[in-house]
C-alpha cells in the first residue's frame, strides 16, 4: 500500500513534508523547467525585502568540504514586484507557498506582512537569520527579547500563520525558540546558514567578496539535527527542519528529531530535481521499513 | 590531455549535441567524491549531432577538474545542459573578429563552426602564454579565414598580447561584430576597443557558479541599467554571453 506522506502545519495540509528552502529555489520559475512543482510539499520563495535589493558583489559562492558558503545578500526584486509578477505564476501550482520576508527594522517586517494580508499565500516566514546583510538579518535573531518583539509585532499585522526562521549562530537556540512561541509565533524553521569563511591561500584573499558567508549543505546537518532536537524538547509549535538534507533518509532523521516538515536547500543547487528525488526516496524508505504514515516518524527518536 | 593543464573530454548526449548553441555550457557533477557538492560549469567546445558526441575542453584548476581529468572511457558522467544564453549570430553579419585568450578559447570553436556555415568571414585572434599552452590551432585554422596567434613569450606567432594585434587589425578593417572570451584583463581591453572603434561585441564571462539554471543568484555580474546605475544579472542564465557595452568589468560595484 502507498504510504501516507501528508503532514499538517498550523491547520494547513502539505501533500508531503518536503519544502524547497528559501534562497535556493528562486520563485520556482527556473525549476519548473525541470520538475513538476505540483509534486512539492511547499515552496519557500527567495527572501524578499520591502524595496528591491541588489545584493552583494561577486564572488558570492565558495565550495568547502561537503558544504558551500554563500553571500548573496538578499538580492530580490522587492515585495511589490513579487506580488504582481512572480506570485501569479506560482499560484498556478498546487503546492504551499511560504513567503520569506526580511526587514531592516521591525516596522518593515510589519509593512510586508500587511501587503501580504490579501494575497493567497499560505505562510509568512520571518527571516531573522540572514548572515549576509549589514542591517537587520541575523542581528534580529540572536537576542530572545528582540525575537519576541519582532514575532509579536508581525503577528499583529499578519493574516497568515507566521513561521520564524532561526539562525544557528547563537549560544542557546532553546531560549530563542521559546521567545518565538511565547510571542505567538505559529512555527519555527531552522536552521539558517552557519556563519563561515573561506580563504584562498595562494592569493592570500578571502574567496567571497563579502569576506564571510553562510555555510550550508551536508557539512551542517549534524548542527541542524541537534538544534531541531533541542528546540523540539522545549516548544510545542511545529518545526520545519532545515540543514544539509540531500536524501530521503535525511528527512527521516529530521522528522525523528521532532520536525513536522523539512526544507531542502543546497541540494537544489546540485540537482534541479533534488526535492522530488528526496520525496521519492522518502516514500521508498517508508515502504521498505513498513511505515504507513509519515506522521509516525515525527518526534519518534528513541533516546 | 591537450596541453600541460588543459584536457579534452568527449561524452555522448544526443540532447546536448542537437540543441547546444555556441557559448553555452554544461554543468558537470564530479563523480566519486560526495564532499565536492557543486557542479563544474564547463564550456561546450564542439558538438557532433550525427553521433551525439559532445566535446568539452577544460583547465585542471582544483580537485574537481583533477578527478574529471582522471576519468576513463566508458565511465558514466552526470551532465546538465546545454545551459545559459550563448552567442547571438544575426543573419546580417558578413565579417567577424573572434578573440580568445588562453583556456578561454574553448567556446569559440563551435562559434566559428556556425559562423563558417553562415558564410561569415572570420578572423580569429588567439592569445596564449607560450607555445606549450596552445591547443586546437589546426581546427581553428580550418574554421576561419585567418588565424593570428600571439604568445606572451614569443615562442609561437607574434610576441605580445592578443589585444595589441586586435587594435592593429581594427585600424586596418572594422568587422561587423566581435566575439570574445578569455581572462578579465583581456576582456577589459576588448571592451574598450569595441567602444573606441564602435564595433558591436559579445563577450563570454566566467563567475563562480551554483545551480547553473538561474535559481540561486550567486554567479552575478554587474550590468548597466538605463538610469545610469547597475543591477546584478545571472551569468548562468542571463549569460554567460553579454554585450560588451552592458557589462561592467572595471567599476567597483558595491551592493546594497
Amino acid at each position: 500500500m502507498k504510504p501516507r506522506l501528508d503532514v499538517e502545519i498550523c491547520g494547513v495540509s502539505f501533500k508531503n513534508p518536503v519544502i524547497a528552502a528559501s534562497g535556493t529555489f528562486g520563485f520556482g520559475r527556473e525549476y519548473a523547467e525541470y520538475v513538476d512543482l505540483n509534486m512539492l510539499g511547499g515552496i519557500a520563495v527567495k527572501g524578499l525585502t520591502l524595496l528591491p535589493k541588489k545584493g552583494n558583489p561577486p564572488p558570492r559562492i565558495a565550495e568547502t568540504p561537503s558544504g558551500i558558503l554563500n553571500s548573496v545578500g538578499l538580492q530580490n526584486p522587492g515585495i511589490d514586484y513579487f506580488i504582481e509578477h512572480e506570485l501569479p505564476e506560482l499560484l498556478k501550482y498546487d503546492t504551499r507557498i511560504i513567503v520569506n520576508i526580511n526587514g531592516n527594522t521591525i516596522d518593515e517586517y510589519c509593512r510586508m506582512a500587511e501587503k501580504l494580508r490579501d494575497v493567497p499565500v499560505h505562510f509568512l516566514e520571518l527571516n531573522i537569520s540572514c548572515p549576509n546583510v549589514k542591517q537587520g538579518g541575523v542581528a534580529f535573531g540572536t537576542h530572545p527579547d528582540v525575537v519576541y518583539d519582532i514575532t509579536r509585532s508581525v503577528k499583529a499585522h499578519a493574516k497568515q500563520p507566521v513561521l520564524v526562521k532561526l539562525t544557528p549562530n547563537v549560544t542557546d537556540i532553546k531560549e530563542i525558540a521559546i521567545a518565538v512561541e511565547k510571542a505567538g509565533g505559529d512555527g519555527i524553521s531552522l536552521i539558517n546558514t552557519v556563519l563561515g569563511m573561506a580563504i584562498d591561500a595562494k592569493k592570500r584573499r578571502p574567496v567571497l567578496a563579502n569576506i564571510v558567508g553562510g555555510l550550508s549543505g551536508p557539512a551542517i546537518k549534524p548542527i541542524a539535527l541537534r538544534m531541531v532536537w533541542e528546540v523540539a524538547q522545549v516548544v510545542s509549535i511545529p518545526i520545519i527542519g532545515i540543514g544539509g538534507i540531500t536524501t530521503g533518509e535525511d528527512v527521516v532523521e529530521f522528522l525523528l528529531a521532532g520536525a513536522t516538515a523539512v526544507g531542502v536547500g543546497t541540494a537544489n543547487l546540485i540537482s534541479p530535481t533534488a526535492c522530488i528525488d528526496i520525496v521519492n526516496q522518502l516514500e521508498e524508505y517508508m515502504v521498505q521499513n513498513g511505515i504507513g504514515d509519515v506522521n509516525e516518524l515525527i518526534g519518534g527518536l528513541r533516546v | 590531455m591537450i596541453t600541460s593543464h588543459m584536457y579534452k573530454m568527449a561524452f555522448l548526449s544526443e540532447g546536448i549535441a542537437l540543441n547546444a548553441n555556441p557559448g553555452q555550457f554544461v554543468h558537470i557533477k564530479v563523480p566519486g567524491d560526495n564532499s565536492l557538492l557543486l557542479r563544474r560549469p564547463i564550456s561546450i567546445y564542439d558538438v557532433h549531432p550525427q553521433t551525439g558526441m559532445v566535446e568539452i575542453v577544460y583547465q585542471v584548476v582544483g580537485k574537481g577538474t583533477r578527478i574529471l581529468s582522471g576519468m576513463n572511457a566508458g565511465q558514466v558522467i552526470d551532465v546538465l545542459g546545454p545551459l545559459g544564453k550563448g552567442f547571438t549570430i544575426s543573419r546580417e553579419i558578413k565579417s567577424a573578429f573572434v578573440v580568445g585568450g588562453g583556456c578561454g578559447i574553448a567556446p569559440l570553436k563551435l562559434l566559428m563552426r556556425r559562423l563558417k556555415e553562415m558564410g561569415v568571414v572570420v578572423t580569429a585572434l588567439l592569445g596564449f602564454r607560450s607555445r606549450e599552452a596552445v591547443y586546437g590551432l589546426e581546427e581553428f585554422e580550418m574554421l576561419s579565414d585567418r588565424v593570428l596567434v600571439t604568445t606572451d613569450d614569443g615562442s609561437l606567432g607574434r610576441k605580445g598580447l592578443v589585444t595589441q594585434v586586435l587594435e592593429e587589425e581594427l585600424q586596418q578593417l572594422l568587422p561587423d561584430i566581435m566575439f570574445a572570451c578569455g581572462p578579465t584583463p583581456m576582456l577589459k581591453v576588448v571592451q574598450r576597443l569595441a567602444k573606441e572603434y564602435s564595433v558591436p561585441c559579445q563577450m563570454s564571462l566566467e563567475e563562480r557558479m551554483g545551480c547553473g539554471i538561474g535559481g540561486c543568484l550567486v554567479c552575478s555580474c554587474a550590468v548597466r541599467t538605463p538610469d545610469g546605475g547597475f543591477e546584478y544579472k545571472r551569468v548562468c542564465k542571463d549569460g554567460p554571453v553579454f554585450w560588451s557595452q552592458e557589462v561592467m568589468l572595471d567599476e567597483a560595484t558595491i551592493g546594497c
